[in-house]
């Protein structure tokens, strides 16, 4: 039997729970509705079982709907999350978007706005919740320019993948040219194809963009298939062992760094360090500051924590996540604040490839 | 009717987000600022917490520091070590689109 979607509403209004319980029972699968009338229940029905979309107002006492949104981004990354509000406000739909939910939306007003609105959450609840690329809908990234290629299209693919984004410019159904970080080209376009998972989004075509990649589509996503299974495999074409230094290895390699630290996320006491007499003490200083910011940006409703920059006579320091994995690097007091920056996240895209 | 106000719960608010600074002593009062009235107190007193705290066991772990910057998509926390206290700086920011380069 199929299991019929479940969503969650979140509403202070007990009429309007009402009233959208009758609006989103009539959609296609007949979902089960279940109703919150407050962000601490809402949080409290989550934790007790599993839904596939949270509604959530977001003007409620107590506890608003941006702190909501914010803890359950962090909790269940799967969850769909659609906020909706009577707030029309410049500020607030930025803050929700920087949450990274879904959809937002104003509370419908007329008959057109509310098919329009039922129509969104029919979308989202269709949406599968594997790992890929979330753009219009979830694919292989290599899926996604193989369609484009076959259909002859004309387009550019923006990837995002936490902190690295790319490019891949497609003419006339052939990839004339990448670019990923500072790379250019072939490599760019191997580059971005060894990112297992992100967002796209398609930007109107480039026709003046100069050819960089000659080889046909074809041969250049069998090239790059073949790369990512010798990487997962750890032998070389040539049947060789590879013998790569460690990713933390890398990062400690990167110019100013003076140590490198890196720590599971929810696992104390699983962290790995390169540069550090006494790396447990660095370790839970660095945890701590992360959580302690973390229930501060959830309390505020400021979205997730990007990063902890922290400069000192001694030493600089960037806290940051990604993943599961928490960072803690370490910087000569030479470096600029600018150059920290930019420095991490060749730190970070340097982990992620 | 004045009476029937007076029991009314009062609407729900969502906390926007402020611009301006304050300085906190090393107990962690604060001493002035420049936030709108009306931001709570509490959350400014929470904010001050968690930055002295994060200075002090920053030195105890071997690793000083004079400032620290915590970046969130929508707002950015500056503050500066003073004597034990600190300067504070809240500035909201725009994010980019989820879709965006970052």
């Amino acid at each position: 039997m199929e299991r019929r979607p479940k969503i969650l509403l979140a509403d202070d209004n007990p009429d309007l729970l009402e009233l959208y319980r009758e609006m989103l029972a009539q959609l296609p699968g007949h979902p089960e509705i279940q109703t919150a009338a407050g962000g601490a229940r809402a949080l409290a029905m989550l934790e007790a079982e599993p839904f596939q979309v949270l509604i959530c107002d977001l003007k409620m006492p107590k506890m608003d709907g941006l702190q909501v949104l914010a803890i359950v981004r962090r909790k269940y990354p799967d969850l769909r999350t659609v906020a909706l509000t009577a707030e029309v406000d410049e500020q607030f739909r930025s803050r929700a978007y920087a949450l990274g939910v879904d959809l937002f939306w104003t509370k419908p007003a007329t008959e057109h706005e509310t098919r329009l609105f039922l129509e969104c959450v029919a979308s989202l609840i269709g949406r599968e919740s594997e790992v890929g690329f979330r753009g219009v809908q979830t694919r292989s990234l290599m899926d996604i320019i193989q369609m484009e290629c076959l259909s002859q299209s004309s387009a550019v693919l923006r990837i995002t993948n936490g902190p690295l984004s790319g490019k891949i410019w497609i003419q006339d159904g052939e990839l004339i040219d990448a670019e990923a970080a500072d790379l250019g080209g072939e490599p760019a376009f191997q580059r971005i194809l060894s990112w297992k998972a992100g967002n796209f989004e398609m930007l109107p075509a480039e026709p003046s963009r100069p050819r960089q990649i000659l080889k046909s589509y074809n041969a250049l996503l069998l090239e790059s298939a073949q790369a990512l299974d010798e990487s997962r495999s750890g032998v070389t074409a040539e049947g060789a062992p590879k013998t790569q230094p460690s990713p933390l290895a890398q990062v400690a390699k990167v110019e100013g760094v003076e140590f490198a630290l890196t720590m599971q996320a929810g696992k104390p006491g699983q962290h790995a360090a390169r540069g550090l007499e006494n790396p447990e003490r660095m370790a839970a200083w660095a945890r701590q500051s992360l959580e302690r910011f973390r229930s501060l940006g959830d309390r505020l409703g400021a979205g997730a924590l990007e990063r902890i920059e922290g400069f000192g006579p001694q030493r600089h320091v960037t806290l940051a996540a990604q993943e599961q994995t928490e960072f803690c690097v370490g910087w000569k007091n030479t470096l600029a604040p600018d150059e920290v920056r930019d420095l991490m996240k060749k730190v970070l895209a340097l982990w992620a490839s | 009717m004045g009476l029937l106000k007076l029991f009314a719960k009062p609407a729900p608010t969502l906390l926007r987000l402020p611009s301006g600074s304050f300085t906190v002593d090393r107990e962690g009062t604060v001493l002035t600022g420049t936030l709108p009235s009306s931001f709570p107190a509490n959350v400014v007193k929470d904010i001050a917490r968690q930055v002295l705290a994060t200075f002090g066991e920053a030195a105890a772990a071997q690793l000083p520091l004079a400032e620290l910057i915590i970046n969130y998509p929508s707002l950015k926390i500056s503050a500066r070590e003073l004597r034990g206290g600190a300067i504070v700086f809240l500035a909201p920011k725009a994010p980019a689109s989820p879709m965006s380069l970052s």
